[in-house]
């Protein structure tokens, strides 16, 4: 029970006594002459002192002290319990405890008076009226909790069906509401059951829900091209809602798409486009097809090869002030699924023949599908591809993932005229690429160097084969 | 030698040594010093040049030394040598010496006491060898705390910056966790088989049932049943978790311990009911893993038989910051698992009143309410004994009594199944005391020198009396208490480790230095207790172990400080540390 003070920077908080600044009250007449509250009354207040940085109120665990008690500078008072410890409070001044506000096993707020100190004998009796006086005052603000149930305010639009609502929330939702000042009957439950969740008073609270780490393992997409697939999207908060919409929290996943696009804001981006033959590339593929090349492997292959030739389009800004140099060329590859968007990785895909990547590319689709894709086979690429051309999709601009230098996407290989040098009209399978790279370190140049060795690759593919 | 040496360390006979007479002993040897009720026995039986000593002692205690026990010291230094046979059953005609019915912590340990002794042992399991610690107790827990302990400290972006340290998010494979538990419960198992196949114990697999004094039966009913008959019989038959009525377990959403440690999810929402050991260290791992864990405690308040002080702080920093509410001074009358669409739902009513005090709606309820002896299909209605709330009666030396207030001859029971103590190494030490009794040496087991622990984060660790206790017992038997405590706050190692929140405390008596408790809460107390366990357990007052020297820094100098921070009003009897001329 004895409180110890372990810490010596909570201990010297605990000599809380203060001056009361005085509300002047009507019954104390005579003490409203003064003008410095210091010197106007011999009564001083015993406030609740703030043990520790989080506390908001305090519990008296044993007055040390009673009424009448004639108290010398730097004695112990009262025991006080914050969220942290039992803390001795002791007194700045000398002088006589006239009266107790807040009673054992009581609770009030930083900051509110706990007992009277009067200076004489003589001020007790004024103490003690004034202790009355403050009781039902100071009694308020412990007891709030209490006079918010009784007097509702008008209860919140009910939610849709239910009649008389029972209030559900969780252990953490009912201390955030506390922290915050939340009255808990009037948040709506999203969680299961209806039930409230932390998240929900978060919101009621008008605070962006805390990045908690959540600690459920979910793969996390680290990149994102313009999905193909594409969830309902919320409207923001700002925004009148249109009734009969229906909100759908974004999952995991999908928070993790929206956080990478809204930080891709900050890159200073630029997009290069170029159109190329695929005519040899169809050729091509139509041969390793049914050994189980897939065109995404053959992409992959063809950029990685480019990648080899530009290291400056493999590279990443990190810091706004150099180039990160990246000593393996990784793929990421955009892939929709579920609702959701990943990027699973081909590793080092210079140094793999298109047959082995093609079964790498399988394995990790699949593992993406069950989930099971482990981060460094997410997050771990230094070039993106993403391509929608299997949608007949002829061009479009992606976004450059975070910690990326480039992103290329891929449009849909179509039959198109063309004249050559010589002015002969012929018709040959075109697809467009677009490049989005951060203009900090991939220059126009760089940009159209890369492409064009990357046509040539895709003009000539045999040496994919190789 | 050295096997003989740590055998009678094993055995300590505690009761009987007359702390009076260590300081004479303890000249002999500088060595002894410490261990003076044990180490005097070691001297006497195996050093012949020592013979001085062992009479000088001898004459004080007569008990230890009579000529029974000479005779099984010589047995002893037989099966030191012999280390892995079993023995030959003794000459009266029994099949065995020694009959254990259950493979848990405490057969186990009774099993290899017994054969140490040179007893022809045979143990009887008609489940799994480990029994609950080992499978579903004690040993995944640790691994799930240890889990637990980890994520903790990764999810702590502030503790972690403390350190310099920049750790991404942290996350887990909930299957991965599963399995770490599980491998280490077999890895264990198979530990504790093999030490019992080598030392020759016969492990006879099937329930056992006792058909008469001496006689056992064991195997599956109708499938071959043998009877055996051994001159001693030791049940040790443990616990299964308890179930209150009104509570209907489905082992998927309303769960015991045995279903929460193979962790098949992790639900949001837990409530857990019972927080004594088994609901706190759920607590700890459920919400390191991100659930939120509602406490039903039938007593007014959260953590019951911890020192008060000691809960107090627990709770302050174990339930009060973490995603935990509570509601005390209920019982949980009805819980109905979740099913068609609904929730687990939890009909509290007011402990005292009986009143309704409304439903709790949550995914999951522990049921984390105590343990039941399990002494089903045992047969003590053969030998006419009546359980009381379940519990085998027996006496201080675990001898089990029967219906008329008899003792039941060459009967004992230990551990769970007699409910003096549940803890695995309770049952363990009770196992060993019942072989030093069946071979001659009377021995009674000190239970307030058994030290527990609770494995949260951080560990709180107790022996002896809790404050209350020790005030009351003070007051009845008209001596001072006195309690002293240091801080964890003031520990370099803690302080290096960013982990300085914890309170030793000792509860001891001024006027002759006795340790009458200590608690501790705080970094690796689990680890801590022991030296004040062991102090206890030897007798050794506060006045002696200030003496003793502790490596700088480490966080045993949390209890250096403590017994230094004891105000006794005697002085030290010996002076341990000091080199005695002559023996340099």
């Amino acid at each position: 029970m004895a409180s110890l003070s372990f810490s010596s920077s909570l201990s010297t908080t605990s000599q809380i006594q203060r001056l009361s600044s005085l509300p002047l009250k009507p019954q104390q007449g005579k003490l409203q002459k003064s003008v410095v509250p210091a010197i106007q009354s011999k009564i001083r207040e015993i406030f609740m002192p703030a043990l520790s940085s989080t506390m908001t109120e305090g519990k008296i665990v044993s007055w040390v002290k009673s009424e009448g008690d004639v108290l010398s500078k730097g004695e112990s008072v009262v025991v006080v319990e914050s969220d942290k410890a039992d803390m001795d409070v002791e007194t700045f001044y000398d002088g006589i405890l006239a009266a107790i506000v807040v009673n054992e096993g009581e609770t009030a707020p930083v900051g509110a008076p706990i007992g009277l100190l009067a200076e004489t004998e003589e001020e007790i009796a004024e103490a003690k009226a004034k202790a009355q006086s403050k009781s039902p005052s100071s009694a308020a603000p412990p007891a709030s909790s209490a006079s918010k149930a009784e007097t509702p305010a008008p209860p919140p639009p009910p939610p849709p069906a239910d009649g008389p609502r029972k209030t559900v929330a969780t252990p953490f939702a009912k201390k955030l509401a506390k922290q915050h000042k939340v009255d808990i009957e009037k948040v709506i439950g999203t969680g299961p059951y209806g039930r409230i969740t932390p998240e929900d008073v978060e919101k009621a609270a008008g605070i962006a829900p805390a990045k908690s780490p959540t600690p459920v393992a979910a793969p996390v997409a680290a990149a994102a091209a313009a999905a193909p697939v594409k969830a309902p999207s919320a409207s923001p908060a700002t925004l009148s809602e249109i009734p009969g919409a229906t909100v759908v929290p974004f999952t995991t996943m999908q928070a993790a798409v929206s956080k990478n696009m809204v930080e891709s804001l900050t890159v200073p981006t630029f997009r290069v486009g170029y159109p190329i033959n695929t005519d040899a590339l169809d050729a091509l593929y139509e041969k390793v097809k049914k050994k189980g090349v897939t065109m995404t492997a053959l992409l992959a292959k063809a950029a990685a090869m480019a990648l080899v030739q530009h290291p400056v389009v493999n590279s990443t800004c990190k810091d706004g002030k150099s180039f990160t140099y990246n000593s393996n060329i990784n793929i990421a590859v955009a892939v929709a699924i579920n609702g959701g968007l990943i990027t699973p990785v081909l590793q080092d895909a210079d140094k793999l023949d298109l047959y082995l990547l093609s079964q790498k590319w399988k394995e990790l689709v699949e593992k993406a599908r069950a989930k099971q894709l482990q981060p460094q086979e997410y997050n771990s690429g230094t070039f993106t591809l993403s391509n929608l051309g299997m949608f007949g999709v002829d061009r479009f601009d992606a976004i450059l993932p975070p910690g990326q230098g480039a992103i290329m996407a891929v449009g849909a290989s179509k039959p198109t005229v063309v004249a050559d040098a010589d002015g002969f009209f012929s018709v040959k399978n075109k697809m467009q690429v677009n490049v989005t790279a951060d203009h900090r370190i991939i220059y126009g140049a760089d940009l159209a160097a890369f492409l064009q060795t990357f046509s040539k690759i895709i003009e000539n593919p045999d040496s994919l084969t190789l | 030698m050295q096997s003989a040496m740590t055998m009678s360390l094993a055995s300590p006979s505690l009761t009987i040594a007359p702390r009076s007479d260590c300081s004479s002993s303890t000249f002999l040897t500088s060595r002894s010093l410490r261990f003076c009720g044990l180490k005097r026995e070691a001297i006497f039986g195996l050093n012949s040049s020592h013979s001085a000593a062992a009479r000088l002692v001898s004459s004080s205690s007569a008990a230890v030394f009579s000529s029974s026990s000479t005779k099984q010291r010589l047995n002893l230094k037989v099966s030191a040598s012999v280390s892995n046979d079993n023995g030959t059953p003794s000459k009266e005609g029994f099949d065995y010496d020694l009959v254990i019915i259950g493979a848990g912590v405490g057969g186990h340990g009774a099993a290899l006491h017994a054969v140490e002794k040179g007893l022809k042992t045979a143990i009887i399991e008609g489940d799994v060898v480990g029994g609950t610690c080992v499978n579903r107790g004690c040993v995944p827990s640790k691994a799930l705390l240890a889990v637990s302990g980890r994520m903790r400290e990764l999810q702590n972006e502030h503790h972690m910056k403390a350190f310099g340290l920049q750790v991404a998010a942290a996350g887990y494979d909930r299957q991965g966790v599963a399995d770490h538990a599980n491998n280490l419960a077999s890895k264990i198992r198979n530990n504790l088989t093999n030490s019992m196949k080598a030392l020759g114990v016969d492990i006879l697999m099937g329930a056992g049932t006792v058909l008469g004094p001496q006689k056992v039966k064991y195997g599956k009913a109708g499938a071959g049943e043998t009877v055996i008959t051994a001159k001693d019989i030791i049940i040790a038959t443990g616990s299964i978790p308890l179930v209150p009525k009104g509570i209907e377990v489905d082992g998927k959403t309303v769960i015991t311990s045995d279903h929460a440690l193979k962790l098949e999810f992790v639900p949001e929402w837990i409530a857990i009911v019972g927080s004594g050991y088994i609901g706190l260290e759920f607590s700890d791992v459920y919400t390191a893993l991100g659930s939120e864990v509602t406490f039903i405690e039938a007593l007014d308040q959260l953590m019951p038989g911890f020192d008060p002080e000691i809960g107090k702080l627990a709770q302050r920093v174990l339930i009060n910051p973490r995603k935990i509410d509570s509601h005390t001074g209920v019982f949980a009358s009805k819980i109905t698992p979740a099913k068609d669409g609904k929730p687990v739902i939890i009909e509290l009513i007011d402990a005292k009143t009986r009143e309704p005090k409304g439903t709790l709606e949550v995914d999951a309820a522990l049921i984390a309410t105590g343990r039941a002896p399990f002494t089903e299909g045992l047969g003590l209605e053969n030998i006419n004994v009546q359980t009381q709330r379940g519990f085998i009666p027996v006496d201080e030396r675990m001898h089990v009594i029967d219906a008329d207030g008899k003792l039941v001859p060459h009967l004992y029971c230990i551990g769970d199944a007699n409910g003096k103590m549940m803890l695995a190494h309770a049952a363990s030490a009770q196992g060993i005391s019942v072989v030093e009794q069946v071979t001659g040496k009377d021995h009674i087991l000190n239970h307030l020198s058994v030290p527990a622990a609770c494995f949260t984060h951080p560990e709180i660790s107790m022996v002896g009396l809790t404050e209350p206790q020790a005030r009351e017992k003070g007051e009845k038997e008209g001596f001072e208490v006195s309690v002293a405590k240091t801080s964890f706050k003031a520990n370099t190692k803690a302080l290096a480790e960013n982990e300085a929140e914890g309170l030793a405390k000792l509860i001891y008596r001024p006027d002759n230095g006795e340790i009458l408790g200590v608690h501790i809460f705080g970094l690796h107390a689990a680890d801590l207790i022991h030296e004040a366990s062991n102090a206890i357990a030897m007798g050794t007052h506060i006045q002696d172990i200030k003496f003793a020297v502790h490596a700088h820094p480490t966080l045993s100098e949390v209890l250096d400080e403590l017994f230094k921070a004891a105000r006794v009003k005697v002085n030290g009897s010996i002076r341990v540390g000091m080199q005695f001329a002559g023996h340099t």
